[in-house]
């Protein structure tokens, strides 16, 4: 079904490091959401959101957890907005090799912001009393694309590290368990 | 499973470098809850009496509340709990900022020191990886600075550090723990952190916290949400703008210092300066203040935003909170921009923020007063200000007299002599208290001043208001929404609450409303150090979001521990008696309970008395201030009385006019 024209709600959040104030309930909220069942445990470590907060330098970006990929970048920029030196890592949203963030601390398997899925709201944006992150909706014509789910997500990573041989290899062993 | 704590202390002997990892009996949780209570059975058991802050036996306890770690909005307290080197009474000073959640999800609910490292060492929490690590490097180091060096280090941005600066190495008795934006002041824990040879905790973790009836819970948890926005639209009327709004004081936030400047009082605690407040020195501080805050900034999981990032030119960046923001510029008779300038240097050594100011005053009223001489003073500048950055260095680094005056000013009178005791008059406990002196004896403080176990005013207070509302028509709207009394009788006291007249003070509220103000009041204070959550959202402003008929919920729903008020009040009780006995065996008596003897010019000894005997009664303790058999028993703390009675304490009212006796030979 792909290449073909669809109206799209596109959710964005916009973020405004400036009211930011560090206090991290974006976080609490977002793990405790996604804790199955829900809301039954909490843990900023399986956040889709972070905070990047250094206030001893005024740092405070919130940023959501966008893909996962393979590999680190090759080089990284260094940017100076305000007079704050931020490393390009600040920004990033992926899930990445090089730093534990968006990653289930147990696993290891990337996360992704989902922006709450069946929720009127994202949760973060709710629980954010400073304002810093803002909802917006908006329309737009997109080419249709099949989206992947968190299992793919997670199988890709596996396939990843382990090769597609081993990771069916032991699914074969687990299926051939039951 | 355990839900909202952990199950697991982490136990660290510094002696012999022994970490462990030790289960927890639930059962303690039901009766003491996590925090304050359940440290207070860890000093009960296992610190005597005979143990001294600074002995290796003196146990150093780090208790994140029950409900830290939760998404119980604002409930991120550290209750730091030991011997004070200070009052020699057991402290429990509180922190919030981001640490108890951290040692959460690392999985401890607690942080049990004992003994002492023979060198300088900082431990390393990382989930299950626990290590004692060599800090000789950080010696000397400020806190905040240490903190930023071990992150450095263990590249980890994201660990959280309580530290202590110079003056807890040194033994300060007035050293602080600072962490982030927030600090555990009072009672000189900083110094028997240093005394254990410990510069640091740093803590990380990425496990999770469970709750037992989740979307219970969190409907709990956005109902707080929702009233704080309400509270933040509709603030109190008729009080003074720090006290109409949530949070601790917002003196970050705030320009107009009024209020205080006019009405504390300036250098030792002695100076009204009723016209201090003039137009000018309103404009001069609102740019002080607005051209070095950064930014307002919040604790963890608060969106109260207390506390700023304060950058003074030429200086590192520090983080500061509450009162600090006037106490170095009012001892020092200057101005907010010294306050601020000096507050970081303050910061970076670890003092409280109360006593340093005090002692440095205490110390120049001496100078004046011929007590002290030059001599005692070498080289020190001619300028105030200089004199107090001259102070503080020489405290810090206990330097000639800066020795004596780091013991803070009752044991510094008492070394000094020539009368020197006259001018440690601002202390309760032995400790230095909030430079107030007001006219009239008001009863309600008077009691809280006096039989408070925290030994510092400014957290007992809060929940009934701190004066009458001049109109009848006042206090009657401000009783219609007042949901968060535990018994409708507390509006009545109010309403009927005049500012001249029969129902004034002193004699009104009568001496058993008092009493059961009071102890309304402190109940909501010690649930709160319990559970970990912040005085200022609840027991510290009037109509708080979390109060006696949400907390047994909150309880229920996410420690899975069944809960009802009454079953939370009465647990509340036992570990507030349990921490009284504790201060008993230490020797805490009738006679050390008095408020600072100046503190009000109209004094009524006999009323006084009155209210002392009332609300010990009340309270179930005998003419001494000790818990009675029958309210021991009740409690189920049994086992206090039979230590009492191995002790020779007299829980029966005849011994108490004997000791009586003591206590007047004292005074002689
Ligand atoms: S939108 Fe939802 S999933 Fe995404 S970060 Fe916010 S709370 Fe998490
Ligand atoms: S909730 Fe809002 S203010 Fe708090 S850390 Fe997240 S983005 Fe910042
Ligand atoms: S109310 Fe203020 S002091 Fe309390 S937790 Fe929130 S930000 Fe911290």
């Amino acid at each position: 079904m792909t290449g073909e024209k669809k109206k799209k709600t596109i959710k964005t959040i916009k973020i405004n490091i400036d009211k930011c104030h560090g206090c991290r309930a974006c976080e609490v909220i977002c793990s405790a959401f996604h804790a199955s069942p829900k809301y039954s445990s909490n843990n900023p470590a399986r956040s889709r959101i972070r905070i990047l907060r250094d206030p001893l330098r005024d740092i405070y970006v919130p940023v959501y957890a966008g893909e996962y990929t393979v590999a680190e970048c090759a080089g990284r920029d260094k940017y100076i907005i305000d007079g704050k030196e931020y490393d390009e890592c600040a920004f990033c949203r992926a899930s990445c090799p090089s730093r534990e963030e968006f990653k289930e601390p147990d696993s290891g398997l990337p996360l992704k912001c989902d922006m709450c899925e069946d929720e009127e709201e994202p949760l973060c944006v709710k629980w954010c009393p400073a304002d810093a992150l803002v909802y917006e909706e908006r329309e737009e014509e997109v080419e249709e694309e099949v989206e992947q789910g968190e299992l793919e997500i997670g199988l890709e990573v596996l396939v990843d590290k382990y090769g597609m041989q081993k990771l069916t290899n032991a699914i074969g062993r687990m299926s051939g368990k039951d | 499973m355990r839900y909202a704590e952990t199950g697991f202390n982490l136990e660290v002997d510094l002696t012999r470098g022994n970490i462990e990892r030790v289960a927890t009996d639930p059962r303690d949780t039901e009766l003491y809850l996590g925090g304050l209570g359940t440290n207070a059975k860890i000093l009960w058991d296992r610190v005597p009496p005979e143990v001294d802050a600074f002995s290796p036996e003196n146990l150093l306890i780090f208790g994140a509340g029950l409900l830290c770690g939760t998404p119980a909005t604002g409930c991120n307290r550290t209750i730091v709990s030991t011997i004070s080197p200070l009052t020699r009474l057991m402290a429990f000073s509180m922190m919030g900022g981001f640490w108890a959640p951290e040692l959460k999800y690392a999985g401890y609910d607690k942080v049990i020191l004992r003994g002492k490292s023979p060198d300088l060492v900082y431990l390393w929490i990382n989930n299950d990886k626990v290590e004692i690590r060599d800090a000789s490097h950080l010696q000397g180091k400020g806190a905040i600075e240490t903190a930023e060096l071990i992150k450095h280090e263990l590249e980890e941005p994201r660990a959280q550090v309580a530290a202590i600066g110079l003056a807890g190495e040194n033994r300060v008795y007035f050293a602080s723990i600072e962490q982030g934006r927030s600090s555990a002041s009072r009672g000189g824990i900083g110094a028997v952190m240093g005394d254990k040879g410990v510069k640091a905790i740093v803590v990380r973790g990425t496990t999770d916290i469970n709750i037992a009836q989740p979307l219970e819970y969190i409907e709990l948890c956005n109902e707080v949400m929702e009233y704080i926005k309400f509270r933040n639209e509709n603030p109190i009327k008729w009080v003074e703008p720090v006290l109409s709004v949530l949070g601790s004081p917002q003196e970050m936030a705030i320009h107009d210092e009024k209020w205080h400047t006019t009405n504390f009082v300036w250098g030792n605690a002695r100076t009204r300066r009723k016209d201090f407040w003039t137009e000018d020195v309103a404009t001069k501080w609102m740019e002080t203040l607005d051209s070095m805050r950064t930014r307002l900034i919040s604790c963890y999981n608060c969106p109260m935003q207390c506390g700023a990032t304060i950058s003074v030119p030429g200086l590192p960046t520090y983080m500061m909170k509450c009162f600090s923001k006037l106490t170095y510029t009012m001892a020092a008779f200057s101005d907010l921009e010294f306050g601020l300038r000096i507050a970081q240097r303050a910061t970076e050594y670890g003092l409280d923020g109360f006593s340093t100011p005090q002692v440095m005053a205490f110390a120049l009223e001496l100078l004046e007063n011929g007590i002290l001489t030059d001599k005692d003073f070498p080289e020190m500048p001619e300028d105030n200000e200089g004199r107090f950055y001259y102070l503080l260095d020489k405290i810090v680094n206990r330097e000639g007299v800066g020795d004596i005056l780091a013991n803070g000013t009752y044991w510094a009178a008492k070394e000094i002599g020539k009368s020197a005791e006259a001018y440690a008059h601002n202390n309760i406990k032995k400790q230095e208290q909030l430079p107030l002196k007001l006219s009239m004896m008001n009863p309600i403080y008077f009691l809280m001043y006096c039989t408070g176990e925290k030994i510092s005013i400014t957290q007992i207070e809060g929940q009934f208001p701190q004066g009458p509302f001049p109109k009848r028509e006042q206090r009657e709207e401000f009783v219609k929404d007042w949901f968060q009394v535990p018994d409708e009788k507390f509006k009545q006291y109010f309403l009927d609450w005049e500012l001249r007249g029969e129902n004034s003070i002193p004699y009104y509220p009568t001496v058993e409303m008092c009493c059961d103000i009071v102890d309304w009041q402190e109940r909501m204070h010690y649930i709160d150090d319990a559970l970990g959550m912040c005085a200022g959202l609840s027991s510290f402003p009037m109509k708080p979001p979390y109060h006696i008929h949400n907390f047994p919920k909150f309880i229920s729903s996410g420690a899975g521990i069944e809960m009802d008020e009454e079953k939370l009040t009465k647990a509340a009780k036992r570990y507030r008696t349990l921490v009284r006995a504790i201060n008993i065996r230490r020797g805490m008596r009738k006679k050390d309970e008095k408020p600072p003897e100046d503190h009000w010019k109209h004094r009524f000894p006999d009323l006084e008395k009155d209210l002392l005997d009332t609300y010990y009664k009340y309270k179930g303790w005998n003419d001494e201030g000790i818990p009675t058999k029958e309210s021991l028993n009740e409690l189920g703390l049994d086992y206090v009385y039979e230590d009492f009675v191995k002790r020779g304490i007299s829980m029966d009212s005849e011994d108490a006019s004997s000791n009586d006796a003591s206590a007047e030979k004292e005074k002689e």
